[in-house]
This record gives C-alpha cells, sequence and structure tokens, in this order.
C-alpha cells in the first residue's frame, strides 16, 4: 500500500491507521501470524498500532502483549503469568533515555561514574536474560537516543560527566551484547532519531503531555524500522535488485552518447553520484542481494557501459543481464522466473516514473522506489529496509556466486539430451544429518523465506530450530547438496515427529534452487531408513495449501504415498506403509 | 477563516481518525458522542488537528477542552 511505502507520511498514517489497517486486512489472506510482546518504558499505544500496519503491509499479522506504562522491567523480570500464557514469538523491549535512572552528576568521580554506567547496563542485560530464559524468543531493543540537551556543551561528547558520553558509552555496550548473542537485535534510535532530526524527535512537549518518549510524528519512522527488523527475522527480506542502466547507474545514454561518453567517475559531480550509488549497490550484492539488468538498450551497448574503466560494477557483478528492447515487465518477469524468484522480492531500480509505472502496474506488490536524482539514490532504497539484515548466514555472502554456478549447470544441461545422464555429469555429494548446532541459523532462515517447494509451511525461528534439534520426540533432517561447480549448501529440511508408532511431518521443504535434481528422493531414502531404525512403521504427510506451494499439492504422491483425507480448503493427509521393499528412490547423488 | 469552514476540516479530520464516514460533530459534541474517542485516541485526533490546520495547541489546552466547540475558539484563535 501506497501510504506505508517508504517514504512515507507520518501523521497521515497516524490519522488514518483504522482505514489503512481495514485496507490491509482486505487485501489478502495469507498472512504469517505472529505474537509480539511490547514492553515500553513509556506510552507505546501508537507504536503497538502503526507497527501494526506496516506488519500487515510485510504480509504478517501481529497480536500484541502490551505492558502497562513504563513496566517494561517489571514485566521482564518478574513471574508474568499474562506474557506467560500470551506466548510471545518476539518481544520488543522499546525504551529511551528517559529510561536511564542515574545520569552522572558534575561531582561523580570516575569511579562513580562507571559504577552509574555498570547499574543501568546490569539493569537492562537481567531484563534480557529474563526474557531469553523464560520465553526463548527473538528480543528486539532500542538502544539510546541522544539526549535532549548538552550541559557541558560540546563537551558532554568527551567528558564522562557529559550526557553525550554516557549515553555512548552504554549504546556501545548494547552494541557489544547484540553483537554477541543471537536472537537479539537493537532498534537502532540513536541512528534513526538523528536521521529523523533529534529536537524534533525529542520534542519533551510528547513526554510531559503523553508519556511517548518521542515526538508522536515520529512513531510511524520508528515502528517501520522495527517492522522492518521482524520481516528480516521471518525472511520476508527483498532478494534482488532489478537495475535500469542509463541514467541509474551511469549518466547519459549509452546506446546515443556511446560508452566513452557516459557520466561515471570522479572528474565531475555528477559522475561522482553515480560511482558511489555503484559501490553501494556492489556492497549490497556482497551480502547476498542479487544484481540484474532490465534495461532498454543493445546488449551490447549495455555490457560496453559496464565496462567502462570507472564502472565499479562489471558484467560478472550480474546473475542475469536482460539488455534489449522488450517491454520491461517482460524482461522483469523472465529475471523472477530464472532465478526462480517470486516477482515482489525483487526491487526495480528505474530512474524512469513511466517504467516504474508499468511494473508497478504489472506486480502491485513489487517495490519501485522513487529515484529522482542520483545523489539521492542510495539514500532511496537504503532507507526502505528492503535489506534489513538480521542473520547474515554464509549462504547470504555466497548468493551470487551461487546463482552464477546455477548458469554453467544450465549451460551443462543444454548439452545433454538424457536428464539423467546431465544429473550424473554433476557429480553430486550430500550430507544428510540430524540438525547441527552450526546450521541452526541457516535452517531457521530456510524455514521462513521457503514458500514453494513447502508442504505446511511452518516458520520457526533459530530457538525453536534449536529446542527442536534436542527434543528426542523429533526426527530432524538437513540436506546439504554439492556438486562439481559448487557448494549449494544446506537446500532441504524435514522434521518428524514420533507419536505413537507413526512419523508425522511438521515440516518438509527444499529451496528452489535445486529444484529437479532428485534431492527430495535423497531425504525420502534418509528419512524411511531413520524411521526403520526408530521402529516406526508409518509416514503421514500434510500438504497445507498457500498462495504460493501448488507446485507439491501432489509431492507425497510422487514419493509413493497414498491420500488418505482432503478437506474443503484443500488440507491433504497422505499415508506411507514402510515395508521392506522400500527401493532407494535417489540414484544419482552420493550421500556423503 | 470562519467557524463553518472550521468545521468543514474539522469533520473530515474525525472522519479519517475515527474510520466514520457518518461524523458530524458540532459546538456540544464531547468524547462520550463518539465511541472509539478514548484518551490515547485524543493523542491522535490532537495531532491530526494541529497538523490540519498548521497550528499548535499548548500543553495546557490539549486536555482542556470541554467539548468540541472549544477546540473550535483555539482554532479560530490560532488561524486568525
Amino acid at each position: 500500500m501506497k501510504e506505508l511505502e517508504y517514504p512515507f507520511d507520518g501523521d497521515l498514517i497516524l490519522a488514518s491507521k483504522k482505514s489503512l489497517k481495514r485496507q490491509l486486512l482486505a487485501e489478502r489472506q495469507d498472512f504469517l501470524s505472529k505474537k509480539i510482546a511490547i514492553l515500553g518504558g513509556g506510552t507505546t499505544a501508537a507504536i503497538r498500532q502503526t507497527l501494526e500496519l506496516f506488519l500487515l503491509q510485510y504480509g504478517i499479522s501481529p497480536s500484541f502483549y502490551e505492558s502497562e506504562y513504563n513496566q517494561y522491567y517489571q514485566d521482564a523480570c518478574f513471574d508474568n503469568p499474562r506474557l506467560m500464557e500470551f506466548g510471545p514469538d518476539l518481544i520488543y523491549v522499546c525504551t529511551s533515555n528517559r529510561n536511564v535512572i542515574h545520569y552522572p552528576e558534575m561531582s561523580d568521580s570516575a569511579e562513580q561514574i562507571g559504577e552509574k554506567l555498570r547499574g543501568e547496563y546490569d539493569r537492562f542485560e537481567k531484563i534480557w536474560s529474563c526474557l531469553r530464559e523464560t520465553y526463548h524468543c527473538p528480543v528486539i531493543q532500542n538502544n539510546f537516543e541522544m539526549p535532549a540537551y548538552r550541559l557541558l556543551g560540546n563537551k558532554d561528547a568527551s567528558d564522562p560527566h557529559g550526557r553525550v558520553h554516557f549515553l555512548s558509552r552504554l549504546n556501545l555496550l548494547f552494541a557489544e551484547y547484540a553483537d554477541s548473542h543471537d536472537n537479539f537485535f537493537l532498534c537502532d534510535i540513536n541512528y534513526i532519531s538523528a536521521d529523523y532530526g533529534l529536537r524534533e524527535w525529542s520534542d519533551p512537549f510528547y513526554w510531559y503531555m503523553y508519556k511517548y518518549a518521542l515526538n508522536v510524528s515520529a512513531i510511524p519512522l520508528l515502528s517501520f524500522n522495527v517492522a522492518n527488523i521482524i520481516k528480516s527475522l521471518y525472511g520476508k527480506n527483498q532478494k534482488g535488485l532489478v537495475l535500469d542502466l542509463d541514467n541509474t547507474l551511469w549518466g547519459g545514454v549509452v546506446g546515443d552518447d556511446g560508452p566513452e561518453h557516459i557520466v561515471i567517475g570522479p572528474e565531475e559531480a555528477e559522475g561522482q553520484a553515480y560511482t558511489e550509488f555503484q559501490e553501494y549497490v556492489r556492497d549490497l550484492s556482497k551480502l547476498g542481494v542479487l544484481l540484474t539488468v532490465d534495461s532498454k538498450n543493445d546488449e551490447e551497448n549495455a555490457l560496453a557501459g559496464l565496462r567502462h574503466p570507472d564502472s565499479v560494477l562489471h558484467p560478472e557483478d550480474f546473475v542475469c543481464v536482460k539488455a534489449n528492447w522488450d517491454p520491461k515487465d517482460r524482461n522483469f518477469t523472465q529475471i523472477a522466473q530464472s532465478l526462480n524468484l517470486l516477482p515482489e522480492s525483487l526491487v526495480f531500480v528505474d530512474d524512469n516514473p513511466a517504467e516504474r509505472h508499468i511494473i508497478k502496474s504489472a506486480y502491485p506488490g513489487v517495490a519501485t522506489p522513487a529515484m529522482e536524482e542520483a545523489h539521492h539514490y542510495i539514500q532511496s532504497i537504503d532507507r526502505a529496509g528492503y535489506f534489513e539484515v538480521t542473520v547474515l548466514s554464509e549462504d547470504d555472502r555466497r548468493r551470487s556466486e551461487m546463482y552464477k554456478e546455477n548458469a554453467q549447470r544450465e549451460q551443462l544441461k543444454s548439452s545433454f539430451s538424457d536428464y539423467r545422464e546431465y544429473l550424473l555429469s554433476l557429480e553430486m555429494k550430500a550430507v544428510i544429518r540430524p540438525f547441527e548446532p552450526v546450521y541452526l541459523d541457516r535452517i531457521a532462515q530456510l524455514t521462513n523465506k521457503s514458500n514453494q517447494f513447502n508442504l505446511t509451511t511452518k516458520r520457526y525461528t533459530p530457538a525453536d530450530i534449536a529446542r527442536v534439534a534436542e527434543d528426542p520426540v523429533y526426527l530432524t533432517f538437513y540436506g546439504k547438496l554439492e556438486d562439481r561447480f559448487g557448494d549449494n549448501g544446506v537446500v532441504s529440511i524435514l522434521i518428524g515427529r514420533k507419536e505413537s508408532g507413526i512419523c508425522h511431518m511438521d515440516l518438509w521443504l527444499m529451496s528452489c534452487r535445486v529444484l529437479k535434481r532428485d534431492m527430495e528422493y535423497a531425504m525420502m531414502d534418509a528419512l524411511v531408513e531413520r524411521c526403520r531404525q526408530e521402529s516406526l512403521t508409518e509416514i503421514r504427510g500434510y500438504y497445507y495449501p498457500t498462495a504460493k506451494n501448488k507446485m507439491v499439492r501432489d509431492f507425497y504422491g510422487d514419493m509413493g504415498f497414498t491420500l488418505l483425507s482432503e478437506d474443503e480448503e484443500g488440507n491433504r493427509t497422505w499415508q506411507f506403509l514402510i515395508d521392506d521393499a522400500y527401493q532407494k528412490k535417489n540414484t544419482v547423488i552420493a550421500i556423503v | 477563516m470562519t467557524r463553518e469552514e472550521v468545521y468543514e476540516q474539522l469533520n473530515q479530520v474525525f472522519r479519517q481518525v475515527f474510520d466514520d464516514e457518518d461524523i458530524v460533530v458540532s459546538d456540544s459534541t464531547t468524547a462520550d458522542d463518539i465511541e472509539d474517542w478514548d484518551s490515547l485516541e485524543h493523542i491522535n485526533l490532537v495531532v491530526a488537528v494541529e497538523k490540519q490546520f498548521s497550528i499548535k495547541f499548548n500543553m495546557g489546552e490539549v486536555n482542556s477542552f470541554q467539548n468540541v466547540g472549544e477546540m473550535v475558539d483555539l482554532i479560530l484563535q490560532r488561524v486568525g
């Protein structure tokens, strides 16, 4: 919904939040439900209301627990049957510098200041450890915005008595905790408030009047940032950029001006802006964001532009280049298909509003940030939170390479007429084992990101996965696939639950990047073998339809299961009886 | 701005904030007359009114309105 896309009008969101909510709920049905507890150090009502809007926009339907005013510490650290019963999936501790109890006094010695710092930090660390031990769920914690005034002027930053100095030290301690603990994420209100304008953000009117620790008009920006962290945790980040070239990655039109005359590089102001934008895009790709080109150009000219000596990006940085004279939405569709991605997981980056309109009309859910001035390009993409980083796995860092390896596989495939011959030529090797600690993050990430090849679409946090891994009632499997072109990493996850001699499949998913490689057969073989070891004689498979997982509607049938029942919503239950006649289905992947 | 013009805009704000196209407020309207108008929504309402008329109420004023009429008096004072 346009009203909720960055850059948004916060006041408009606040004024029309009821009608926005109504419209969002009418737009779709397939929301992911999440229980979110907000533990506040001030009033949080409008934070909850606007957070709900941004989450609905991301396809997450929240229900809320909200602490009473300023009860964040009590709610976290003492017995709390109400919160326990609520059973949060995620907890947001929404505090501010108004919640610091003991600031340094001018008469304090260095030791006294150190004790105060420790005291403030320890109080928060106690909150985090209580929440961790009791609720085992991700925690989002605000750090501190800078103080609203500086008693010592500029010296407030360097003198240990200054609040600027004190809060900066606290922020550093918070950051160190976040950096060394899983499932803990900072909401950086220090940055967000500066970006918004600290003077406006900290207008004390709202504290005195309503006990809001920030300007009410700034609340949507705060909620947006929290929503970005949450959607990232649940695998709803965008995955790639679809980039225009002329006047997007460089100034000028390469086909008309010639590659030697495009505007890029250090000589002039505009060229510097494009260079910095290209550097930003390159750095995104190092985080795993896939880069593609959708440009109206002869391919030859497009590539010549990317080979300009001052171009930061080169043709090989892109996993897909569509430079032709087809309509952009057609290219866009093909790019999404060739990467096995949903269109909505790509961001369309083009300076031409007409092209953005075409994409938006074809795919209303695709983000098409306004790219108006080259010197604001970075900000347009950066502030929108498309690629908010929460957990950065090795797979994310390698993603671009993997897609390039896939392109090589495609090339090899075209040289074989027999598909099995092709699969054999890939020299595939798989590791299939119970969950192991090093892969817990990746496993949780996959449960949240996989939509298409996912039978039950059950989502798990890393903490959930850790519990499942340790509970003997579950049979867990991760599958890792390697071949002659590279390592695909962990690509398939199964979770079976033992109950009265039957293994119920809570989860069966596979990354679409290894479709048609027979990996699902290898997983089935491993499942049957483990069931036998556990003396289980039957496997029950479940298929719950979503808007995205039609491809596996008959998956269990293909695996040799029998359909037991199907209800009117299309939920299916399948049965597989394990007998001695079971023949291994996988014949092309070596299990190591 | 006339009192009528203020009311015209003010009704729009109320309709938006309470998501109810049928709201018509008058001098005697109070929070008791509108179902969702509680102290938390009052904050949103005040912020929306301030935005609509490009004015700021001061701390003493925000919680002093006995009815919509008093709010309109203040708006008229501010916008001139």
